[in-house]
Formats: structure tokens, sequence, C-alpha cells
């Protein structure tokens, strides 16, 4: 890539239509976009999305891009925000071949690359999910050995994003590890209580700060608190430790 | 202008008679913050006037609250373009905080717990257009809110309405704050659509 | 949503892609109260305000501010004595 087509394709709004949705949780559901001239994008990078109403107001809002691109198509997955202006629209009203904006992939920070070689260590909380299952499948398509480790907090099993895939890839992916943490309702015969995510549990599942793993942690700013602590407690490097907060923006 | 996205709408635009230019109404009160929510003990907290000649006035939490009280019911404007109509307040005017200050200063700078400021005509806050307000529908000022102690100046976008209010330095020469060194407007009149500098 | 109300310096790489043609958010900057130098993607931003206002995450003091107005962009980076941004390299690499 050029310079040139680097500062003409990444600062701009780019034409995004809808080519087809799909429900993960009665309250997520991921969108493909088709977006011509999409330059790629790293696992973990996200998109700016604006909305421009007939009076010309606007609204934009950053989603986490789901998985690899498949040529100009991109996935995002939207979790509905209560009276989120831009959430609800885009999961209630937005139909196939509807435009919106996108601008991006945006941020070279949060990003796992497969030339890559220490473990990985994946915390999500809620939908950040999305940027860490994005990771998986570029690990998966790469065809990476790196080990990698999910722990993801949710409230309840009908909360799990990817949730089929997840069990399918923890089956197939090797050296790939999904933990669960519950912290309103338990699947059945699920053994042991409801509770937020602590220190065994990133213990217990996580790796051990001397095989310096990366640790990626995403979720709502209180989570993402909680766990970066934890981490550091338990003896991780802070420049090891890479975290994306998301806020109740929608 | 971007390209429209059929059926979308965004939150509700309409106006009203009571609504300044480009804002929309709100029942709720949304939290705007540009910084961490700064704790203030009450035994610690106090209220800081000083004058362009150096002199200083200070008021105790049980001092200020000893002041004879207001209770404003006022319609807020919020920059970000939200209006919240029949806000009420208990609070001290700074009618009653001003009086018998010698000042010739044109301008105030408020100051804020947590570094903040916002700077205004000193007559903006004199003719019981401004109060020192702590408490907020019947109850304690939240912290999220500004509380212990806000300035409320509802005629003025709410930026200037300084959370966390900590004093006011009169000043002969106008003096930018937080908002008004990055571009927004120095005096900030709604139903003048004050948004920003050059506005 | 009180003190837990930021986000992190990932978020700034859009608003200020429309300034710069590099990822800001990938830059190291150093601040200029307390002196630790750290990646720009990690501070804390605060973006429920009439603009974003992004901290030091050892110091809470400001780094950085941008407004944008429908006809400007204000950048405010006293707070920051200097950015890194790292860079592809310049020609071809001859071993």
């Amino acid at each position: 890539m050029t310079a040139t087509t680097t500062v003409a394709g990444l600062a701009s709004w780019r034409v995004a239509r809808l080519v087809q949705r799909r429900t993960e949780t009665p309250t997520a559901q991921t969108l493909i976009l088709h977006v011509p001239g999409w330059p790629g994008h790293l696992p973990g990078q996200h998109v700016d999305v604006r909305l421009t109403a007939e009076d010309g107001y606007q609204a934009a809002r950053s989603y986490s891009l789901a998985g690899p691109a498949d040529g100009d198509r991109i996935a995002l997955t939207v979790q509905r925000v209560p009276d989120g202006e831009v959430s609800s629209y885009l999961i209630d009203v937005y139909a196939e071949g509807y435009p919106v904006e996108v601008r991006g992939p945006l941020g070279g920070w949060f990003v796992w690359r497969p030339t890559e070689s220490a473990p990985v260590l994946l915390v999500a909380g809620g939908s950040g999910v999305v940027p860490l299952m994005a990771m998986i499948r570029a690990r998966r398509a790469a065809g990476s050995r790196v080990p990698f480790r999910l722990i993801y907090s949710v409230r309840t099993p009908a909360d799990v994003c990817y949730a089929d895939e997840l069990r399918r890839r923890a089956r197939d992916d090797q050296g790939l590890d999904v933990a669960y943490v519950y912290t309103r309702e338990v699947p059945e015969g699920w053994r042991g209580e409801p509770h937020r995510i602590g220190l065994a549990d990133v213990n217990t599942h996580g790796w051990p700060p001397e095989l310096e793993p990366l640790c990626y942690v995403c979720g709502p700013t209180g989570f993402v608190e909680t766990v970066a602590d934890l981490l550091v407690g338990l003896g991780h490097a802070n420049r090891r430790i890479r975290t994306e907060r998301f806020g109740p923006t929608g | 202008m971007g390209i429209v996205s059929p059926g979308f709408q965004g939150r509700r635009r309409t106006g009203g008679p009571a609504l300044p230019p480009g804002q929309y109404l709100t029942d709720d009160f949304p939290v705007l913050s540009a910084g961490p929510t700064p704790k203030v003990p009450l035994d610690t907290w106090e209220f800081v006037l000083s004058t362009e000649a150096g002199a200083e006035f200070r008021w105790t939490w049980p001092e200020l609250t000893g002041l004879p009280q207001e209770t404003p019911t006022v319609d807020i404007h919020c920059v970000t373009r939200w209006s919240k109509l029949g806000t009420r307040w208990q609070g001290v005017s700074l009618d009653t905080l001003l009086d018998g200050v010698d000042t010739a200063a044109r301008y105030a700078l408020a100051h804020s717990y947590g570094g903040y400021t916002t700077n205004l005509p000193l007559d903006d806050l004199r003719g019981g257009r401004a109060w020192v307000v702590h408490t907020y529908e019947d109850g304690p000022l939240p912290a999220e809110h500004g509380g212990p102690a806000r300035l409320l100046v509802p005629h003025l976008y709410f930026w200037k309405s300084a959370k966390w209010v900590h004093g006011i330095r009169l000043l002969v020469d106008d003096q930018p704050g937080f908002w008004e060194t990055a571009g927004y407007h120095d005096y900030g009149d709604p139903w003048r659509e004050q948004r920003y500098q050059g506005d | 949503m009180t003190e837990m109300s930021y986000l992190d310096g990932n978020m700034l790489d859009g608003p200020l892609r429309e300034l710069f043609a590099v990822d800001l958010s990938a830059a190291t900057g150093r601040c200029q109260s307390c002196g630790t130098v750290a990646p720009m993607a990690g501070l804390h931003v605060y973006s429920h305000a009439p603009g974003l206002v992004a901290r030091c995450p050892t110091c809470t003091q400001v780094m950085l501010r941008l407004v944008r107005t429908p006809d400007r962009a204000w950048l405010d980076l006293r707070g920051a004595t200097f950015l890194a941004v790292p860079m592809p390299l310049d020609g071809p690499v001859t071993r």
C-alpha cells in the first residue's frame, strides 16, 4: 500500500451497504457490509460508522470488526444499547442495500498480528468479545499455532455471542481454549455460582506471567479496569496488556 | 453532508417555542464529564472568591449553606444539543456572595475541584441570574452532576455552569477557560446559538 | 457513570485521521505533567463532553483535547511534550 492510498483510504468516509445480517443473541446482530475498495485490516481494529438523516443530522459510533475481511466484505457485530440511536437503527431499521458510511480500519494498537509467537490471553466482557473473536478467526485463517486462551464473561448463557462457533472452534482449532464466567445465571449442570470475574478465573484460565503472554482485554470500562488490575497483580507486565474499553453510547 | 441512510432519524430533534435553536428536549439528565469525578469531602470544601486586587472571600460548607437560600426553577441547555426544562435547584445567589465585594473587574473565571475552568462576564453573575447550588430536585446534588456544589448560570450554555465549583476569580481581562481555549464560544448564549468561536 | 466513564485512546484514531495521515493512537506520548511515557492508545478518553479529552493514565492530567466544529478541528496538545509516531521504513532496506 502506498502512502497516498493510505491517506485517501483511511481518512475518508466510504459508502457501505448491508449484504446480510445474522442474529447472534437476542440483543446482538452481525452485519455483513459491502465496502467497495476496502483496504483490508488487522484483527482487533475498528471502524467508525456514520448515519445521516434526511435533515442532515449525523451520528457516528465505533464498532469492532468481527473477523478478517472477505474481499470487499466486512463483518460488524452490533450490540443493542437501550435508547441508542445508532444501534437501534442498525438492528431494527437498516435493510439490505441501504447505505451507511464507514471510516477505517482504525486503531493500530489493540491488534494481534498472526506473525506474533507469544501465547495469547483474551479476556472479554459482554460484547467486548467482538474484536477478540476477530483474533480467533484470524489465527485459524492464518494457520497460526500460537496457543490462545479466551475467558469470556457474560451475564447468562443466552448472552453468549458466537456460541456455536466458539464450541466448534474450541473442539477443532488446535491450541484454543475457551472458558466462561457467568455473572447472573449459569447453564444447567454448571458447577459453580454466578460471579463477577476474579483472581481465580484469571489465574486458572489464563497463562502464567513467566510465559510472557500477550493479554487483550475488551469490555465495559469497569470490567477492563478489574481485569487489568488482576493481570498486573499476577505479575504480567503492563506493556503486555492491551485494553479496549467501550462506553454506553449507542 | 453525508449519504442519507433511509429511515434514520436519530434522537428526536423537534424544537419548540421553549427551546433555543438546534436543541432537542430530553427528560433524563445526561452526565457530561471531561475528567474523573473529584471526591470533595464537605469538611474541607470551600468556596473562594478572589478579586483583581488580591482580596479573598472564603465560605466553608456550613457558612455557605447558612447564607440566604434561593430555589430557582430553570431550563438548562447543553451545547451537545440537549435541553431540559423546569429543573429545580437550591443554593446561594451570586448577588449574595458578591455583596460588599469591592471590584472593578469585568470578567470572572470559575474554577473547579479537578481543574476545570470557564469564563463569564461578571455582569452575567449578577442580577439574580447565577447561583452556587448544592441541591437538585429536593436531594443533595449528586457528584456526577457536580456535587457537592456547582455553578448554575442557566441563561448560558451549560458548560458555563461549572461542576464541582471551588471558586471564582474576578479579572480585569477576559481569560478563556477549559472549553473556551479549545474552540468554544467565550460567551455561549444558547438563544443566539453561540456554540463555537466565531458564532 | 462516574469515574468509570472513560474509554481507551484507541478511539482517537478515527477522529484524528481527519487531521493526520498516520495512526496517532499507535504513537507514544510523554505526559507534560508527570513524565509518563505511554502509548496514546492507553490514554483515558472522556468522550461524553463537548469535545474529546484524553488524560494521562498515571496522573489524569489532560494530554490532548480535540474539538470538532462544523468547519474546524481544534487540537490542543499542550499536555504532551512529544509524540513519537511509528513510520514505515523510508526507502528500500538493504541487508
